[in-house]
């Protein structure tokens, strides 16, 4: 017989082990991403401390520069660093301009002179106002579009949905999002153009500026989403306990909505959680075409200026926005289906 | 003939001179089955999952419906609860439950007696309950949907009935989910929750088949005594010869949709009449057989629903199909009542009895 699943101590040891796992994850992909970005510019044969300069600097101002960004040393003695820099904040020495990097300190952007963490702290709010509206749209959508469509199996409401559904994987944002920009915004003007604004100075302007970015991120991922549930839907109606569940006199709505559902869920949660993890790269091709300020854009602009440790930073909080997101899907998943627990 | 367990299945002999289903309820019987026919239509072609079976069952008493896989065994319990999807079988037949006719009743009318006055227990207690959901939520569910109870009262009910059916600890074990549960643990719980309403009608389709030997022996207990507390009507499904023996008042044995022998459990077990009845016994271990290892599998495969074989459809089977010049391969035999029960063969009843005393029964 198996041990009850829901005892307090399973529960608190499951919760252990997967932060466990993740946290030596996060390790592991630090120290690749690290390494990665301490190879690049060797292979390209640039000194990286080159990077952190300007075009007419003299080589005594990048072994300077090399110095006091400690490129001079080998790479694990930066990495330790590095590390060290995120738990417990760093100083850039350079005789006596020092400067200081709190924690966690993902680096310091030189180009901007400030530390790559507050940058990407600036630029959160955009990005999560993106993500979390475009999530909603498309997890209510898609479910939705899914649920109706198996409903209607083979009708004329199935096959449109699904024909939109392939649209909407294949279409790149670029596409979607510059037609979209293009009829609501300069044909129509039904949304406003222009800058970026607060949610706190401007709400309908800020949802304005946010509508389009929602949809076509959502149009990408509500795809999978409805069919996703239309397949899970159509393979669940077959199991026996839905028959069981018909079987007691439930009404049909109750059976769909109780049983099936609940059966259904299950996975959509799971690529929920993953999705969200890796919707940064979604929200960067977003954010450029719709000129977001977000984090998407910083990492562009960054890539585009050689803002290496920008890049670093951004590339690293996308990883543990992942792996955090995995962590939160394997918890979710354990209230979600009770026989996990016990594994 | 009424009153007589069975008796309406007399409506297929070909000299019956009312042809097809026509008589009003049967006052005297619970459960009236009559000519029910369920047909699949598919890409392949029309399956006659069940094509003409009639029987009465009343409270008190069990009826085993016995047949290889693939007779349409649950095909017929399904329809019984009106568990066809409308888009996707045929239903044709009359059957009445306590003088209500169910197939012309309306899908509302039937979903309301469904799990109330007639409730089913399903083969296979894993799959069959919903994982996501407490044992306990899913019986109490079963008697919300019923009564107009507040969910404490029918937790207590769900907590009695598991006590009932022997699962211990029954107030901490309806916490559990099904996956917490054994395989016989999961089948108790599958009969609280087909009792919980006190149903009339009991269907049990295979409900021991994936248990093992110990535990279907108490299963079975648990079913005979819950029926004798109950007073329900009881149909059990199985493919086990021996599990009707034990449990059944009367037998009816299903061969490729249709009813081949019907009649007393105590007639079928000691003086079958169907070869087809003969095989099975033949190849069902039985613990009074002296020779245990003379188990003969009936050779041959089971018949397709889409082309049944002409004639008697088992024919291609049979090793006397065509003996004397009987019309095997054309005519299909009518379930004709013999000296005390109906079977459905060319070869004449006299001929058949002494071709089981002679020839099988000193083999078994
Ligand atoms: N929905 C359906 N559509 C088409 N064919 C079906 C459908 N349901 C059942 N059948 C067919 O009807 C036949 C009888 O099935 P049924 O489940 O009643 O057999 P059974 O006697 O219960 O067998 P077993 O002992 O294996 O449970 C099978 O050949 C099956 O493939
Ligand atoms: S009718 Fe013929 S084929 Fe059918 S069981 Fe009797 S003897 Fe065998
Ligand atoms: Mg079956």
């Amino acid at each position: 017989m198996a041990p009850a699943g829901g005892r307090p101590m399973d529960v608190i040891n499951y919760i252990l082990r997967r932060v466990l796992t993740s946290v030596v994850l996060m390790i592991i992909i630090s120290m690749v991403t690290f390494g990665v970005f301490f190879m690049v510019p060797k292979l390209a044969g640039t000194n990286p401390a080159e990077l952190y300069v300007g075009k007419q600097a003299t080589p005594a101002d990048v072994a300077a520069t090399a110095r006091k960004l400690g490129l001079d040393q080998p790479v694990t003695v930066q990495y330790a660093r590095f590390v060290k820099g995120l738990v417990a904040g760093r100083d850039f020495d350079d005789g006596p301009n020092k400067t200081h990097c709190d924690a966690p300190c993902f680096g310091y952007s030189f180009r901007n002179d400030r530390p790559v963490w507050p940058l990407l702290l600036d630029r959160l709010p955009v990005t999560i106002s993106l993500a979390i509206g475009a999530a909603i749209i498309w997890l209510i959508g898609g479910v939705l579009a899914g649920v109706i469509s198996a409903l209607r199996r083979g009708g004329a409401l199935d096959r449109t949905v699904m024909v939109l559904a392939l649209a909407g994987v294949s279409l790149p944002i670029y596409f979607t999002g510059l037609l979209a920009q293009l009829v609501f915004v300069h044909t129509l003007h039904w949304l406003p153009g222009g800058e970026y604004v607060n949610f706190a100075d401007d709400p309908a302007g800020w949802a304005g500026k946010l509508f389009l970015g929602w949809v076509t991120l959502a149009l990408l991922y509500a795809a999978t989403y409805a069919r996703l549930t239309r397949a899970q839907m159509l393979e669940t109606v077959g199991e026996d306990y839905i028959r069981t569940a018909r079987a007691k006199g439930l009404r049909e709505r109750t059976v769909i909505a109780k049983h099936v559902m609940r059966s259904v869920l299950t996975p959509i949660v799971t690529i929920f959680g993953l999705d969200i993890g890796s919707l940064l790269g979604g929200a960067i091709l977003t954010e450029s075409v719709f000129g977001l300020p977000g984090i998407g854009r910083l990492s562009i602009d960054a890539v585009n200026t050689k803002d290496l440790p920008v890049v670093l930073g951004v590339t690293l909080f996308g990883a543990l926005f992942i792996v955090l997101a995995n962590f939160i899907v394997d918890l979710l998943y354990a209230v979600i289906d009770p026989r996990v627990r016990l594994g | 003939m009424k009153g007589a367990h069975m008796s309406s299945t007399n409506s297929f002999t070909t000299t019956d001179p009312v042809p097809g289903p026509r008589r009003g309820p049967d006052p005297t019987a619970f459960l009236d089955v009559r000519d029910l026919r369920i047909h699949f239509p598919t890409d392949d072609g029309l399956v006659k999952a069940v094509d003409g079976i009639s029987f009465t069952l009343e409270r008190g008493r069990t009826l085993g419906i016995v047949g290889e896989s693939g007779s349409g065994k649950s095909v017929t319990s399904l329809g019984i609860l009106g568990l066809h999807q409308r888009e996707h079988a045929r239903v044709g037949g009359e059957v009445w439950l306590d003088g209500e006719e169910l197939i012309s009743a309306s899908p509302e009318r039937v979903r309301q007696l469904r799990g109330q006055r007639m409730a089913m227990i399903f083969q296979d207690p894993l799959t069959a309950m919903h994982p996501y959901f407490t044992v306990g939520a899913q019986i109490v569910e079963a008697y919300r949907v019923h009564h107009r109870v507040s969910k404490a009262v029918a937790r207590k009910r769900a907590v009695d009935l598991l006590g009932r059916v022997g699962i211990p600890q029954p107030a901490k074990r309806v916490d559990d989910y099904p996956h917490q549960f054994s395989g016989g643990m999961r089948q108790r719980a599958m009969i609280a929750m087909a009792l919980v309403n006190n149903p009339d009608l009991l269907i049990a389709d295979e409900p021991t088949t994936a248990l093992d030997v110990t535990v279907q022996a108490q299963i079975l207990d648990l079913i005979r005594d819950l029926q004798e507390e109950f007073g329900s009507a009881v149909l059990m499904i199985t493919h086990d010869l021996g599990v009707v023996a034990e449990l059944a008042d009367d037998i009816l044995v299903m061969y490729g949709g249709r009813c081949v022998e019907e009649g007393s459990a105590q007639t079928l077990f000691r003086r079958p009449e169907h070869p087809y009845a003969w095989g099975l016994l033949g190849s069902m271990p039985r613990v009074d057989r002296e020779n245990r290892d003379r188990l003969i599998p009936i050779k041959g495969t089971p018949p397709s629903l889409i082309n049944l074989p002409s004639g008697c459809a088992f024919h291609p089977r049979c090793p006397y199909q065509g003996r004397d010049g009987i019309p095997c391969r054309t005519e299909v035999p009518s379930l004709a009542q013999g000296s005390d029960h109906g079977v459905a063969c060319h070869i004449a009843p006299a001929e058949r009895r002494r071709i089981f005393a002679e020839d099988i029964a000193p083999a078994l």
